[in-house]
């Protein structure tokens, strides 16, 4: 329950803060970081175009991919307060949510008929596929390390006492970010300021949705870079009590979002092309993870 | 008993009585028998799944001796699977075969054919006799094909039909062998002569005996590398027929490996992780290849073969468990492999069904011929966004269940796994993964290009919803999709006698798994309810807060060009040409391709098709070269009528001439014997 109104505080500010280190970058002054949820609010408020072409699916779409981010959000724990949803096996159920509103933000993107939309479809379907198994092993190592199956049991019996479990955990929080980026169309796989269609991903995709669908999709996102976020936090979380951890949680994502903006300042887009071979590096990096943590099991005995 | 008769009856009544009616009355007559057939076995495979036995016994002959028919919980659940994919299978295939009313005969054989083979399946199931399983196998293999050849004027069907009949012989021939070991060794060709023998000999005969069946029927599986059949014979066949296939035939080939494992004593654990390496295999490599397809029913075909990866994962699991002597382990596999063998069924065939309408609607199943028939035919849309969903294995439908029950028992059998088993899991794991993203990406495609955007080629007919009474059975197919994805402790329960039977559990009331999987499922069924809460709750919210605004309906935003035509949309090949270039070191693709020239250009072309490595280096390259060794005895066919009387003679002189030297001949043996 803890997890839901934290994640829900954090996706407030987020966004904004990673618009306003970007403006600061760039020696503006910049929007107050509550100006993303602001721009929702008034989208909510909007009328709708609709594109000739489409059909229901795109119509249904932007609410399914909603829920579904929703659903995931429901199934993150804090620490040692559990998701709304906990049980064995929970961060599949978690991935496999997430490919629901993926499957139906692709179909309502192709339902448009426009060939900008349908490349950004074509490339998040196949991005999030690479990303997918780098989620998987690392969720795996995890259970391995702890014997759970759970977010919440993972997380709360996980210890730090090693070296190998700071390099774990370092590498951990690297896959998990880079996951986030990728899920969320950040950089270094996708500029969200891009001026030219042909370089997006997610942002073409969502050309031709307006109004309250499209409120609807920016919300989701905002959701979804804190929900990322809230993993990350819990890597490092387990033990403390919530005094500590709290706060602990919203520094986290200050930082996780002040960097992510710095990153978009100053670093240029990887090569669309090059884009697919690099997320399934992450793929390694967490087998590397796994092999880590069979180290600390003592199996290669 | 008599019912059992009743059903071995029927078919041949069918066959007497359906030249002899006009087509209507061959419909009728064609469906009740499948009904009749399915009420009546369907009984006895439901009393078997309560964990009762049927057992019959037939005298046989002195070949055979007697042969038992005996219907227990593991062929109660294939039974039902079976009737339930014919009856709707059959029903739809009353309305696709409607545009062929004209061809009587052709509409006679085929009617006759599909009964046997429904007959021949559920005999399979029942049968305990090694001869007696052979000739319904053979019996099943035969009528598939001509059901499958029903289109038999285009060359095409033809060449996939004897295709499939080539290679389903040579599936014949493993079993036979495997039999005639069993009978060779023991003396009978009763099944639990093979319990019996593998029983006394442990070791490497159990091994190699099973691995010879596991082949034998891996071929009727689809299982890599023996696969090839299969993307030719579904999308030749008619509709109906093919979801039959896809849905039941190949499965059949899931319950001869799932009958040998209760049948073979010997080492499960290494049994397991071969076919567990081969079903990561097939996952991977079906689903690779389906992408690529140009032909929707052909993509179809390949993820059956991705779907069999996935079943075969459970049944490697459960293998492993049993080895292991974990019963958790085992039951998680085997519940989930059965599972998923009902799931690919009902959205296989509901694929497959919805694919027939399509082609029935504009003759083609090029995809990149098709698009936007969502506005012409929203209901068949909507089923294929159901199944494709579902094939996904995306929550809320069936196909999550299944896989989520394979990946608990991957991570299950981490708690007590060493270094070998945890690289078997975590590299299983990752081909599950990717698989479940490769199919993403395919049914995105699929479903985007063929029912979303504009129609990419105008048809010279009207494009139309089929009637009612077709989408009909596709409906309640549907329904059971649905259901389990929402309630899937249903089908749990009744899966509980044939997972006890698979591994190897006294039937017992204390059930340590159904309480380990109750767990289990309880809270993702929860958590899928709430999540259909959330969406209709969200649904609600939209409703109510956008019901005063006003919508304007636009063309799509062209980004400034106003004047877009449906070919600029992005096309099945431009969807995944990212991904074609990424796996091109594993796909076989060739490319012609006619570039745009000139200041007055005249027009380009592109094209791509890609080709099955494994088939070109398994099945054509050997075909190639023994095709050349013979070739060299081609002058002996010269067509000259007067050297063929020549070889005619000279057999016969030689036939009565080689007896006067056989002496000579001994001799000679002798003479090099010595040496």
């Amino acid at each position: 329950m803890l997890s839901l109104f934290l994640i829900v505080i954090a996706s407030a500010f987020f966004t904004g803060i990673i618009i306003r280190t970007k403006s600061l970058a760039s020696g503006r002054k910049g929007p107050g970081i509550f100006q993303p949820i602001k721009d929702v609010l008034r989208l909510f408020k909007k009328g709708v175009v609709y594109s000739e072409t489409t059909s229901f699916v795109f119509q249904i779409a932007p609410t399914i991919y909603f829920s579904s981010v929703v659903m995931a959000m429901l199934v993150v724990p804090f620490g040692q307060s559990k998701g709304i949803i906990s049980f064995e096996g929970d961060f599949i159920f978690f991935a496999y949510v997430l490919a629901l509103g993926k499957f139906f933000s692709i179909i309502s993107a192709m339902d448009t008929g426009s060939s900008f939309e349908g490349m950004g479809a074509s490339r998040e379907a196949l991005y999030s596929m690479f990303a997918e198994p780098a989620f998987f092993i690392l969720m795996g190592s995890l259970a391995l390390l702890t014997g759970h199956t759970s977010f919440q049991e993972m997380f709360a019996s996980l210890h730090i006492g090693s070296y190998i479990s700071y390099a774990l955990a370092i590498l951990g929080t690297f896959v998990l970010m880079m996951v986030a980026m990728i899920e969320n169309s950040r950089m270094p796989i996708d500029d969200p300021k891009t001026h030219l269609e042909l370089t997006m991903v997610h942002e073409v995709m969502i050309l031709d949705n307006s109004g309250f669908d499209l409120g609807l999709i920016f919300t989701a996102g905002y959701l979804k870079f804190a929900i990322y976020g809230a993993l990350v936090v819990n890597l490092f979380i387990g033990v403390f009590p919530y005094h500590y951890s709290i706060p602990m949680f919203f520094i986290i994502q200050i930082v996780l979002s002040i960097g992510v903006g710095l990153i978009e300042s100053f670093m240029a887009r990887f090569r669309m092309s090059h884009n697919a071979q690099f997320i399934f590096v992450l793929t390694s990096v967490s087998l590397l993870i796994f092999f880590g943590a069979l180290l600390i099991l003592g199996k290669f005995a | 008993m008599n019912l059992i008769k009743v059903i071995l009856a029927i078919p041949f009544l069918v066959m007497l009585l359906l030249p002899f009616f006009n087509t209507k009355g061959k419909g009728i007559i064609f469906y009740a028998a499948i009904v009749l057939n399915a009420l009546l076995s369907g009984y006895l495979a439901i009393q078997s799944l309560g964990g009762e036995l049927t057992v019959f016994t037939f005298p046989g002959s002195l070949v055979t001796g007697p042969i038992n028919l005996r219907i227990d919980a593991l062929s109660g659940w294939f039974i039902l699977i079976i009737n339930f994919v014919f009856i709707t299978g059959g029903f739809y295939g009353l309305f696709y075969m409607k545009a062929y009313q004209t061809q009587r005969n052709n509409l006679t054989l085929h009617g006759i054919v599909v009964v046997l083979l429904h007959w021949a399946l559920l005999c399979l199931c029942a049968v305990q006799n090694s001869i007696a399983f052979l000739i319904f196998w053979e019996i099943m293999a035969l009528s598939a094909f001509l059901a499958v050849i029903f289109e038999h004027g285009k060359m095409a069907t033809v060449t996939a039909g004897l295709n499939y009949l080539i290679q389903s012989h040579i599936s014949i021939l493993l079993l036979m062998f495997g039999f005639i070991w069993i009978a060779f060794k023991t003396g009978s060709y009763d099944f639990n002569a093979i319990t019996a023998y593998t029983s006394e000999h442990q070791g490497v005969a159990g091994l190699v005996l099973f691995l010879v069946f596991f082949f034998g029927f891996g071929i009727k599986a689809g299982f890599v590398p023996f696969h090839t059949w299969l993307p030719y014979a579904h999308p030749a066949a008619p509709a109906h027929i093919s979801g039959i296939m896809s849905g039941v035939i190949i499965k059949i080939g899931i319950f001869g490996m799932l009958r040998m494992i209760t049948l073979i004593k010997a080492d499960y654990y290494t049994i397991g992780l071969i076919i567990l390496t081969f079903s990561v295999l097939s996952g991977l490599y079906g689903v690779m290849l389906a992408i690529m397809q140009h032909n929707l029913k052909k993509l179809l075909a390949y993820h059956s073969i991705e779907n069999i990866g996935i079943i075969g994962m459970g049944i490697g699991i459960g293998c492993i468990g049993l080895g292991n002597g974990n019963i958790i382990l085992a039951s998680l596999g085997f519940a989930g492999a059965l599972l998923h063998t009902l799931n690919h069924a009902l959205f296989k065939s509901l694929l497959f069904y919805t694919a027939g309408n399509v082609y029935q609607a504009t003759h083609t199943l090029h995809i990149d011929h098709l698009g936007g028939l969502i506005k012409k035919m929203p209901q068949t849309a909507s089923l294929f966004l159901i199944a494709a969903i579902a094939i996904s294995g995306i929550p809320p439908f069936n196909g999550f269940i299944s896989e989520f029950i394979i990946y608990s028992g991957f991570y299950y059998w981490m708690h007590d796994a060493m270094l070998g088993p945890l690289m078997a899991i975590i590299f299983s794991v990752l081909g599950l993964v990717l698989i479940g993203g490769l199919a993403l990406l395919c049914f995105t495609k699929a479903f985007g290009i063929v029912f979303l955007g504009q129609a990419r080629q105008q048809f010279h007919h009207e494009v139309k919803e089929v009637p009612f009474m077709q989408l009909a059975p596709l409906y309640l197919i549907a329904f059971f999709i649905v259901l389990i994805g929402v309630l899937p402790q249903i089908f749990l329960n009744v899966l509980s006698q044939p997972v006890h039977l698979l591994s190897g559990m006294t039937m017992s009331s204390n059930l340590p798994w159904q309480g380990e999987m109750g767990k289990l499922l309880q809270p993702v069924t929860l958590g899928i309810w709430v999540f259909i809460l959330i969406t209709g709750m969200i649904f609600g919210i939209r409703k109510y807060i956008t019901r005063k605004r006003n919508m304007v309906v636009e063309p799509t935003w062209g980004c400034g060009y106003v004047a877009p035509t449906p070919k600029l949309q992005y096309t099945a090949s431009s969807f995944v040409r990212a991904y074609g270039k990424l796996f091109k070191p594993i796909l076989l693709s060739s490319k012609t391709e006619k570039e745009v020239q000139g200041i007055f250009p005249s027009g380009g072309s592109y094209e791509t098709h890609v080709y099955d490595r494994i088939e070109k280096y398994l099945i054509d390259n050997p075909i190639a070269a023994y095709k050349a060794f013979l070739g060299r005895f081609l002058f002996l066919q010269n067509g000259r009528l007067q050297i063929y009387i020549l070889y005619g003679i000279i057999f016969i002189v030689s036939v009565i001439c080689i007896p006067l030297f056989y002496d000579q001949i001994v001799l000679f043996i002798q003479f090099i014997k010595q040496i």
